[in-house]
């Protein structure tokens, strides 16, 4: 099976999900005995291109243009047509960013082709390539096939495959230019300046001890519980998307994937159902403690230790026993 | 200013999910359902634009005779009103499928905007509102936080990852994929509700489209995922867990 993997770059940094997405990509050129192929676009990014090309792969695409040196969906499309058009791939790889998410799914359907997007896995079994993804916020899984003929397109959640784990190359792969023709009239957005909101007033990766609320606390009204547990264990308060996007907490207390990536030596999740966008942003912590309801809350799943009940039981009892133990 | 909204009907968060043997989707009976939330933030953006703009808000939803129920509420807060595509397996169809019945809905009218949830809380793609803009021939943005529209363009906030934004400009009509917490979704007052009552439903049967759905691909099989990793359950009384919980933190993760 020939596999294209697409790799994502911004202003000549990497987009490291695409190392990940390398990893899967070459576990899957090895078990079906093909060729990998990485692609890298933009506009002075050749020496990415010889960077990637020290992985194991078999060639590297260099695909620069001036249109393609900020991101647009339409451009991007365009040669990304162009491209699979020339490298005649049977399976496109490519990270699940917010910007492949963007373009991905019209680069597969200009095709006529579907995409299974977002897996946590895959599985080659009898010659058959299954992908995993989730369904129900994480609460099942599902094993989804292609159907129709190739190319198929796929994209691979961040934190599904570790980067660490890309193969180097024996030599390095020719890196190959591939011209796309692009025209402005193509373009029919126009990509304006990039910022960040007003300066962040916590920095929560520096914190040791983050308590992290979700919607679990149903008002507002309710938020002194966590505050006093917070002040009890002397740590940081968070939350989930849904409380920042109540407005309850400011944005800056928000983790996840568009929220702050933090690392406590203790996160404590309450009311949290573990959606992974949220889980990108706090699995490196030490030690995870999750209380929620629903003994299936895929928090459970990155949490160390459990508790399955009420919050508004929980916290109070596990803020009178903190108090407890520091005065005995 | 005419705004399509796509609104999808997921079953209700707390809904036990069970999953009939081998099965690919869950047993409906008995659960509940409800507006996918993310869609309330492009309803409620839709509703604002036409309070500024003028034109009509129109819902849309694809899916059995229960979905109706979320139409009727996207009407009370204030659509004007809703087309109701129905097909009783909508979930067997995959992405592209799915957006191709929707995309032939939508072209049979005239609309300027065409906004959909960022992501639906059952089937979770990510995808439809880029399968639109591609079937529609429309240009499209996605993850907006923030829509402004002057002389037939519009001033785009779009959220990158990490607590970055972008700024973009698209012209109309496009489609859009709205980002949770744009605004304030209202709630819906009771003389909405009874002004909703007089607003129409158009339905129109799926399979009356003619669009081709030939699958690309298939959900062979959902379950609820192995556990990889050993948690310990504290379990007892809610006091009894957190002693239990205390105790850990301080002996065994030495974390207190
Ligand atoms: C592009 C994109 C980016 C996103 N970015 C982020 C992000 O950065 N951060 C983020 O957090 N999310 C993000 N999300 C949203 C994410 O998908 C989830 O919707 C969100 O994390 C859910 O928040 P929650 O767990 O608080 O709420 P829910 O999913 O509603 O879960 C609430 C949980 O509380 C439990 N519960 C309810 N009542 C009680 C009680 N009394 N006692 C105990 N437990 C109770 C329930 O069982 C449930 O598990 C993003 C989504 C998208 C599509
Ligand atoms: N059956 C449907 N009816 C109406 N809108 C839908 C339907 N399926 C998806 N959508 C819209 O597309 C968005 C993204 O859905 P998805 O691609 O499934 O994650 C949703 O938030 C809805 O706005």
């Amino acid at each position: 099976m020939k596999i294209l993997l697409i790799t994502e770059q911004r202003d000549a940094t990497w987009n490291k999900v695409s190392f990940e997405t390398l990893v899967a990509a070459q576990q899957i050129a090895a078990q079906t005995g093909g060729k990998l192929v990485g692609a890298v676009m933009g506009k002075g990014v050749d020496t990415l291109a010889g960077a990637l090309a020290t992985k194991k792969l078999d060639e590297v695409l260099l695909v620069e243009h001036d249109l393609l040196e900020k991101y647009t969906a339409d451009g991007y499309t365009h040669a990304l047509k162009q491209v699979i058009a020339q490298a005649q791939p049977d399976l496109v790889l490519l990270p699940h960013t917010y910007q492949v998410r963007d373009f991905a799914p019209k680069l597969a359907a200009s095709l006529g082709k579907g995409m299974i997007g977002d897996c946590i896995g895959y599985r080659y079994e009898n010659g058959k390539l299954v992908f995993v993804r989730q369904m129900f916020q994480g609460k099942t899984a599902a094993d989804v096939a292609f159907q129709a003929a190739a190319p198929w397109f796929a994209t691979l959640q961040a934190g599904a495959f570790r980067a660490d784990q890309a193969q180097d190359g024996a030599a390095k792969a020719p890196v190959n230019h591939v011209s796309v023709n692009l025209k402005p009239e193509d373009i029919r957005t126009v990509p304006l300046e990039l910022f960040r909101e007003a300066k962040q007033a916590v920095d929560l990766t520096q914190a040791p001890i983050i308590v992290a609320i979700g919607r679990g606390i149903k008002e507002q009204k309710n938020l002194p519980l966590v505050e006093n547990l917070a002040k009890v264990l002397g740590g940081e308060i968070a939350a989930s998307r849904p409380i920042c996007d109540e407005g309850w907490l400011p944005m800056d207390r928000q983790i996840g994937s568009s929220g702050q990536t933090v690392a406590p030596k203790l996160y404590i999740a309450l009311g949290i159902s573990g959606a992974i966008q949220h889980v990108v942003g706090m699995k490196g912590s030490r030690t995870v403690v999750a209380v929620n309801k629903d003994a299936n809350a895929p928090i459970f799943e990155v949490a160390d230790y459990g508790i399955v009940g009420d919050i508004f039981e929980v916290i109070p009892a596990l803020a009178e026993e903190l108090e407890k133990a520091k005065s005995a | 200013m005419n705004i399509a909204v796509c609104i999808k009907q997921v079953p209700a968060k707390d809904a036990p999910l069970q999953i009939p043997e081998g099965g690919a989707w869950i047993r409906e009976t008995d659960i509940g359902f409800e507006t996918n939330e993310p869609d309330g933030y492009a309803l409620e953006e839709a509703l604002r634009l036409k309070e500024k703009h003028g034109g009509e808000v129109v819902a849309i939803s694809m899916g059995p005779e229960r979905v109706k129920q979320t139409i009727k509420e996207a009407m009370a807060k204030g659509a004007d009103r809703g087309i109701h595509v129905v097909d009783d397996k909508f979930f067997q169809l995959d992405p592209l499928g799915s957006a191709r019945s929707l995309a032939a809905a939508i072209q049979k009218e005239k609309f300027d905007l065409i906004l959909t949830g960022l992501q639906s809380d059952d089937h979770g793609f990510g995808q439809t509102g880029v399968l639109l803009a591609e079937l529609l021939g429309l240009p499209h943005a996605t993850i907006i936080m923030q829509i402004e529209v002057q002389d037939g363009r519009m001033r785009l906030k779009r959220e990158l990852e990490a607590g970055w934004f972008q700024w973009m400009e698209a012209p109309l009509p496009a489609v859009l994929s709205i980002q949770s917490g744009i605004n304030k979704p209202r709630y819906a007052t009771l003389k909405g509700i009874m002004a909703a009552k007089k607003k129409e439903i158009a339905s129109i049967p799926r399979a009356s489209l003619g669009v081709d759905a030939t699958p690309t691909q298939k959900v062979e099989r959902i379950y609820v995922p192995a556990k990889t990793k050993k948690t310990e359950i504290l379990t007892g009384t809610a006091r009894e867990a957190a002693a239990k919980l205390v105790e850990k933190l301080k002996h065994e993760a030495r974390v207190l």
